[in-house]
C-alpha cells in the first residue's frame, strides 16, 4: 500500500497516524485545543475496523491510568491532552515511568500558568523534559513543527517508547494542533500481535507472575532500580538525539527554536541574511534527549546564539548549559498565546547584535 | 509425654481438613494477626484456582495495606497508583476482554481519593470485579479517618471521635454503586464468622463466574477488622464489628441478576 495525500489538522492528523500506526488504545479527555483528536476517532471508529479502542474517560487521571493499565499488557496505548489536562496526568505518567511501560502522550501546548489561554505556547518544556511529575524520570520528547511530523511522531514515539520501555511524549502546540497542511500518511499496520514477556497477560505455569509495579520499599534496591533508569536515560542520549539544521554552513548568529517557533525562525533567518546578517536555524527534534553536542559544537563556529521559544525562557537554560559560556547566549519569547512574528524574531537578533 | 503423642496421633494425612491454598504463596503476609485481608485474600485465591482462572486473571492493587497483594497471591498484577485501580482495571480489561480481571482496593482508596474512579467504572459498566475492603479507617498509614469511618468513631485525625458536624458522615460507597444502570450484582459481606467467610466466598465466586457474562461490573463490599489502629484484640474486633460496624452497614446483597432489567 502507498502513502496517501490527505489535507489535515494537526490533530487530525494525530488519530489518523494512530490508527494507521496499530495503536490498540485511546484513553482521553475533551480539551481545548486538542479535542479533535478524541472526536476524529469517535468518528473513525477503529474499534470496529482494526479493533482498536477508543474510550472517553471520566477524567484526565483516569484516562492517564487506563494508559497504564494497557500499556502494562504490552499493548499499544496512547493519550492526548492540553496544558491543564496534562499538569492533571502527571502524577499517572509517573508512575508509568516508575513501571518501565511504553506509551504515547501527546501535549497540544496552550499558555499558562493555571487555566491560562486556549492559545499556542511552548510553556510545558520544563516539565515535558525534567520531569512533571515527582521522582527522578525522563520523557522521550519529541517536537513536531509541522502536521507532517505530527503524524510521522506517533510512529517514532510508540517505537522509541517500546524500544526503552519508557513513556514518549509529542509535545506540540495549539498552532500545529489547529493548522491545516497536507501530510502524507503512511499505510497502515496491522496492530502487533507479539506480547512483551514483561507484560500481564494472565499467568501461564510456564513463566513466574507478572508485576507492573514502580514500588520497592527497601532503598538499596531502590537505588539500584534508580541507577538502571539512569543508565537508560544516558543510552537514549547517546543514540536518539534529532535535529534539523538550516543555513548553518556559515552561519554566525543562530536561532535556536522547535516546533511553532522554529517555523517562524525559518523565516527570521532568511529576513536577517537579506538584511547582511548571516543567520542560521538549529532545531531540536527531540527535547530529551536534547541536541547539546552538536549545540557545544555549533558554539565554536557562531558568535552568538538566540533561544526563541513561545515562554518566558525554558528552553534557553539547556542551549546555555550545552554552549557552557563559550558563546553568548540569549532568550527572545512571546507569551499568553502570541506567537512571534518573523521580522520582530530578525530585529531582536539584531538588536542584540548591536548591544541593544 | 502423653499429649506429645496424642498430637502426633492426629497429624496425619488422612486428618488433613485444611490446607493452604494453592495460589498463595510462601511470602510472608504483611498483615497484622486478626486483620481480614488474610481471609479475603485466600478466599479470592481458592477461587481463582477452584474456578481454573490462574493463567486468565489479572488483579490490580490498591495503595494502602494491600498494596504488596502481589506477593501473596500467584497471579499477574499491576500496582495502581492511589484511588486509580479501577481506571487500571478499565484499561487491562478493554485490551484484554477475555481475561477476568479485577481490584482489590480498601476504603480509603476507593471511597475516597479513588471515588470519581469507582463511581464511573460502575457506571460504564466496566465487566471487572471490585473487591472493596471496608474496615473503617486508613490501615497502612496508621489509623486515621476514612470516609468509612463510623460516626463518633475514634481515628488519630478523628482523636475525640468523628464529628459528623465537621467532618462529615460515612459514604456508602456500595449503595451508590448499586443505584448506577451499569453494576450487575454489588453485595456487602463481612468475613468476622466461618458463616460469613463461607457466605463471602459465595458471594465472590458468584461475582467471578457474573464477568463472563459481559453484563456490567460485580461489587464485592467486605466489612472487615482493623486490630491494630482499632486498638482490640482480635476477638474484641469481631465484635465491635458485629455490634458497630453491621447496623451502619448492613450485610446482605444491594442488587443481583434479578433485579436487572429484561
Amino acid at each position: 500500500m502507498e502513502k496517501e495525500l490527505r489535507l489535515m489538522k494537526g490533530n487530525e492528523a494525530v488519530a489518523e497516524a494512530a490508527i494507521r500506526a496499530g495503536a490498540d488504545g485511546y484513553f482521553g479527555y475533551p480539551i481545548t485545543p486538542q479535542s479533535e483528536i478524541l472526536e476524529y476517532l469517535m468518528q473513525a471508529k477503529p474499534y470496529e475496523k482494526t479493533g482498536m479502542v477508543v474510550l472517553q474517560a471520566e477524567s484526565e487521571l483516569a484516562a492517564i491510568n487506563m494508559v497504564y493499565g494497557g500499556a502494562g499488557c504490552g499493548k499499544k496505548v496512547m493519550t492526548t491532552s492540553s496544558s491543564p489536562g496534562i499538569s492533571l496526568k502527571q502524577e499517572g505518567i509517573s508512575y508509568i515511568a516508575g513501571a518501565e511501560l511504553p506509551c504515547l502522550i501527546v501535549n497540544v501546548v496552550r499558555g499558562g500558568p493555571g487555566l491560562g489561554t486556549i492559545q499556542p505556547a511552548q510553556s510545558d518544556y520544563f516539565q515535558a523534559t525534567k520531569g512533571g511529575g515527582h521522582g527522578d524520570y525522563h520523557l522521550i520528547v519529541l517536537a513536531p513543527a509541522s502536521v507532517q511530523e505530527m503524524a510521522d511522531f506517533v510512529d517514532l514515539g510508540f517505537e522509541l517508547a517500546f524500544k526503552y520501555r519508557n513513556p514518549a511524549m509529542i509535545l506540540s502546540d495549539g498552532a500545529i494542533g489547529q493548522m491545516m497542511e497536507k501530510v502524507w500518511l503512511s499505510p497502515k499496520k496491522e496492530r502487533s500481535k507479539t506480547v512483551p514477556e514483561w507484560a500481564t497477560t494472565g499467568k501461564p505455569p510456564t513463566r513466574e507472575r507478572n508485576i507492573i509495579t514502580s514500588l520497592d520499599l527497601d532503598p538499596n534496591a531502590q537505588e539500584v532500580f534508580n541507577q538502571k533508569l539512569v543508565e537508560k536515560y544516558n543510552e537514549i542520549r547517546e543514540k536518539e538525539v534529532r535535529y534539523e539544521e538550516f543555513q548553518c554552513e556559515d552561519a554566525e548568529y543562530l536561532f535556536v527554536a522547535y516546533g511553532t517557533s522554529a517555523r517562524v525562525c525559518q523565516k527570521s533567518v532568511r529576513i536577517a541574511r537579506e538584511q547582511g546578517i548571516k543567520a542560521g536555524l538549529l532545531r531540536p527534534i527531540t527535547l530529551f534527549p536534547f541536541p547539546s553536542k552538536r549545540l557545544n559544537e555549533m558554539a565554536d563556529k557562531v558568535k552568538m546564539m538566540l533561544s526563541v521559544e513561545m515562554s518566558a525562557g525554558q528552553m534557553v537554560e539547556d542551549v546555555l548549559l550545552s554552549v557552557n559560556g563559550k558563546v553568548p547566549v540569549y532568550h527572545f519569547g512571546r507569551m499568553g498565546g502570541i506567537v512571534p512574528a518573523p521580522d520582530e524574531v530578525a530585529e531582536n537578533l539584531k538588536s542584540k547584535i548591536t548591544g541593544g | 509425654m502423653a499429649q506429645a503423642t496424642g498430637i502426633k496421633e492426629i497429624i496425619k494425612p488422612e486428618n488433613l481438613v485444611y490446607k493452604k491454598t494453592k495460589l498463595m504463596t510462601d511470602n510472608v503476609l504483611s498483615y497484622c494477626p486478626g486483620c481480614s485481608h488474610g481471609t479475603a485474600h485466600r478466599i479470592i485465591a481458592e477461587i481463582i484456582d477452584e474456578e481454573g482462572l490462574q493463567s486468565e486473571s489479572i488483579g490490580v492493587c490498591p495503595v494502602g495495606c494491600s498494596v504488596f497483594m502481589y506477593n501473596f497471591i500467584d497471579i499477574d498484577w499491576q500496582e495502581a497508583a492511589h484511588g486509580r485501580a479501577p481506571a487500571v482495571a478499565t484499561g487491562i480489561k478493554r485490551l484484554m476482554p477475555e481475561k477476568f480481571v479485577f481490584t482489590y482496593q480498601g476504603d480509603g482508596d476507593l471511597a475516597a481519593i479513588g471515588t470519581a474512579e469507582t463511581i464511573h467504572s460502575c457506571n460504564r459498566g466496566e465487566n471487572i470485579l471490585i473487591v472493596f475492603i471496608n474496615n473503617g479507617i486508613y490501615g497502612m498509614t496508621g489509623g486515621q479517618m476514612a470516609p468509612t469511618t463510623l460516626p463518633g468513631m475514634k481515628s488519630s485525625t478523628s482523636p475525640y471521635g468523628r464529628d459528623v458536624s465537621i467532618m462529615g458522615n460515612p459514604l456508602k460507597m456500595t449503595d451508590i454503586v448499586a443505584i448506577l444502570p451499569g453494576t450487575y450484582y454489588v453485595t456487602r459481606q463481612s468475613v468476622h464468622t466461618p458463616a460469613n467467610v463461607r457466605k463471602t466466598k459465595k458471594a465472590i465466586r458468584k461475582a467471578v463466574q457474573y464477568q463472563k457474562l459481559n453484563k456490567g461490573t460485580c461489587f464485592v463490599e467486605i466489612v472487615s477488622t482493623c486490630p491494630s489502629n482499632w486498638k482490640m484484640t482480635p476477638v474484641q474486633s469481631n465484635k465491635w464489628l458485629e455490634e458497630n460496624m453491621i447496623p451502619y452497614y448492613p450485610l446482605g446483597d444491594m442488587k443481583t441478576p434479578e433485579d436487572q432489567p429484561a
